[in-house]
């Protein structure tokens, strides 16, 4: 145990190349008894992208999530982070990709017995050995990175509202600064002022730490905006990937009922007024 | 140092990564270079240097090349702001050179989301004695605050359960009854076995002193009243307390954190009428019962080990019994128990109440309302025995 936090110092292997795929599933299948949820899904991921993944509520969005996560158990297929198969990675790779993961889960899942900066400091303090001081002032950072005031720092989860929970779980699912985030509807109750600086937070993250990010969302916005990619879950795979003109352009109805619907076609109008 | 072989490894990890910072002692002030990799596993490393940066009061201007940096990120350029800003605010000229496209849009998140915002306060400790004294405050206003609460759901339960529009008193009869089965019918078997036990090493304690005086026949005197007077109550209410009051405080207070109680108050339902009154009633009738099966079991065990222990038969037993007993040291047991009903169902209610949003509170709170019932259960008994030896009952 003692030697486990030196073990895994050295920094991530650098990029080597602009298209590395960062997580890419082949062929997963998960059911619950007899009850087939994903079949056979492959989706790739790039490093730097953002990718938005939406699909119609129930059609199993957060159990590819969970099952990428390793919160589900899968049938078939293999899951390959950063080049390395979750299933046959040792407990030590295991622990280093866990360390270039963050997760931003629906409802925050926030530790509520913790203030937000001691849960921002969960996992520095698991994985890194650094000053109280320093990690004090990076916690603060963070939590200031994701737009919540300063004096939130010390309130408890019970005390936040919706978004600023949001907000406090996005900035510990950065504390690492890993390389990819899971993002569980991450607009979902913000405001659409607060909704526009996450994106742009995102993006920002993005540009400058090279960080590859996985969205899951339902916020046309967010999706139009800041999402390189696009794939959509539909009949237990990927129906159809590619970018928002991919998107536009799909021919399968719920694509197309989803894209240029009444509320997407109103953004758009509303945009070219 | 069952660690010590990892632990070299790591101080060692290859040159070009390390993060490092070089000063130079310039004609006009200081030369500092930042190279390595900057990243948040390894900014521990140059923490302290860029500290010893920022305090460094003899130097008026600085220049940071930050060219040698590979890899850059939020907590690196945190390190590299920090200073900056240190430097802001003591008027040392700082210039940022060969800062990439990458580390300079970091660079200007991370000042964007830190600048102009003043530390926190650390808070002001007090010294002991004050620290203390406001202990001892906090403790006494909490006091104050948990009696008005506790009178308040006693009043609310005396008034009824309330319901609007002049309804009228709508006692929920099928909730009581729920609540006596729980709380009353499922305790019976721990409150028997538990009194027998007691009830048999009374008993046989009190048989092998009261031997030595060839008075062994007293010791049905002295379980008798033992029991009846005092100890079948205040087991059975500790018993109750530890097993229902618990109950009462882990559901009210789960139903408190999730907005049950708020979703109460909304849809125009006392939360004190639906949620602690039938709980309420229901210690009150059951406790008293559960009071009479625990004397019974008591004094059943008091009878065998008299049998087995000191050779007085079952029929001498009851005989002796009906001489020291009456009915008044029955009563004098029993009196108690709806008090003590009252007593822990109240502080239950009110410790529920009192959860806030977390996990950690509630499980404090259970453990206070057990801890504060069994407490004043203890007190209200011994209030009770000084109340009855001054009137002589």
């Amino acid at each position: 145990m003692l030697g486990r936090k030196n073990t895994i110092i050295e920094d991530a292997p650098r990029s080597n190349g602009e298209h590395e795929v960062v997580l890419s599933a082949r062929d997963v299948t998960v059911a619950f008894g007899d009850k087939v949820v994903l079949d056979k899904l492959s989706l790739d991921i790039y490093r730097g992208e953002i990718l938005g993944f939406v699909g119609a509520s129930g059609a199993g969005k957060s159990v590819l999530l969970r099952t990428i996560l390793g919160l589900n158990k899968k049938k078939a297929g293999a899951i390959k982070l950063f080049g390395i198969d979750v299933d046959k990675a040792n407990e030590l790779d295991r622990q280093r990709l866990d360390m270039r993961l963050g997760v931003l889960f629906q409802h925050g899942a926030l530790f509520s017995a913790l203030t937000v900066q001691e849960n921002v400091q969960v996992p520095m303090r698991e994985y890194l050995d650094l000053p109280k001081k320093l990690m004090d002032e990076l916690a603060l950072l963070k939590i200031e990175l994701v737009g919540l005031p300063r004096d939130a720092a010390v309130k408890f989860p019970s005390e936040l509202s919706g978004g600023m929970i949001k907000r406090a779980a996005l900035a510990r699912a950065l504390a690492l600064d890993p390389d990819i985030v899971f993002l569980d509807e991450p607009t979902s109750g913000l405001d659409p002022i607060g909704a526009a600086d996450f994106d742009e937070l995102v993006a920002k993250l993005r540009d400058t730490m090279g960080l590859t990010v996985y969205m899951v969302t339902h916020d046309l916005d967010s999706l139009f905006s800041v999402c390189d990619r696009i794939a959509v879950l539909g009949n237990k795979k990927v129906l159809v990937e590619g970018t928002v003109k991919d998107m536009l352009a799909s021919e399968e109805p719920w694509v197309k009922s989803y894209f240029r619907g009444k509320r997407a076609r109103q953004l758009d109008l509303a945009a070219r007024n | 140092m069952l660690n010590d072989a990892p632990l070299q490894a790591s101080r060692t990890p290859d040159a070009q990564n390390q993060p490092e910072v070089n000063v130079r002692e310039d004609k006009d002030g200081l030369a500092v270079a930042f190279s390595g990799n900057w990243t948040t596993r390894r900014v521990h490393f140059v923490d302290h240097d860029v500290r010893a940066l920022e305090l460094r009061g003899d130097v008026r201007k600085m220049t940071l090349d930050i060219s040698g940096i590979q890899r850059i990120d939020t907590a690196g350029a945190w390190l590299v702001e920090r200073l900056i800003a240190a430097n802001a605010a003591r008027g040392v000229e700082t210039t940022v050179v060969g800062e990439s496209e990458a580390a300079g849009i970091l660079l200007h998140a991370v000042a964007e989301a830190t600048r102009g915002k003043e530390a926190p306060a650390a808070p002001a400790s007090d010294n002991i004695f004050i620290r203390f004294l406001e202990t001892l405050g906090r403790g006494v206003y909490a006091g104050r605050d948990d009696f008005i609460a506790g009178m308040y759901i006693l009043g609310s339960t005396i008034r009824g359960a309330q319901m609007k529009l002049g309804r009228g008193n709508a006692v929920n009869l099928a909730a009581i009854v729920a609540q006596i089965d729980r709380m009353g019918v499922g305790a019976i078997p721990v409150v028997l076995l538990m009194s027998a036990i007691v009830g048999a090493i009374v008993a046989q304690q009190g048989a092998f002193q009261l031997r030595y005086f060839g008075a062994e026949i007293f010791v049905v005197d002295l379980v008798g009243i033992l029991v009846l007077r005092e100890l079948g109550v205040l087991l059975t209410a500790i018993m109750i307390a530890g097993r229902s009051g618990s109950a009462i405080t882990a559901e009210i207070g789960s139903m408190k954190m999730r907005e049950e109680v708020d979703a109460l108050t909304v849809i125009g339902l006392n939360p004190v009428g639906v949620l602690v009154f039938p709980r309420l009633v229901a210690l009150v009738i059951a406790l008293p019962c559960l009071t009479i099966a625990a004397n019974f079991a008591a004094i059943g065990g008091a009878i065998a080990v008299s049998w087995l222990y000191s050779g007085i038969p079952p029929e001498a037993f009851i005989d002796r019994m009906r001489a020291s007993i009456d009915v008044s040291t029955i009563f004098a047991g029993l009196i108690k128990a709806p008090f003590m009903a009252l007593i822990i169902g109240i502080i239950g209610s009110v410790e529920g109440m009192k959860v806030g949003g977390s996990a950690e509170s509630l499980g404090l709170h259970v453990t206070s309302s057990v801890v504060k019932s069994i407490f004043v259960v203890i007190i209200v008994d011994g209030l009770f025995a000084m109340f009855y030896a001054a009137i002589d009952f």
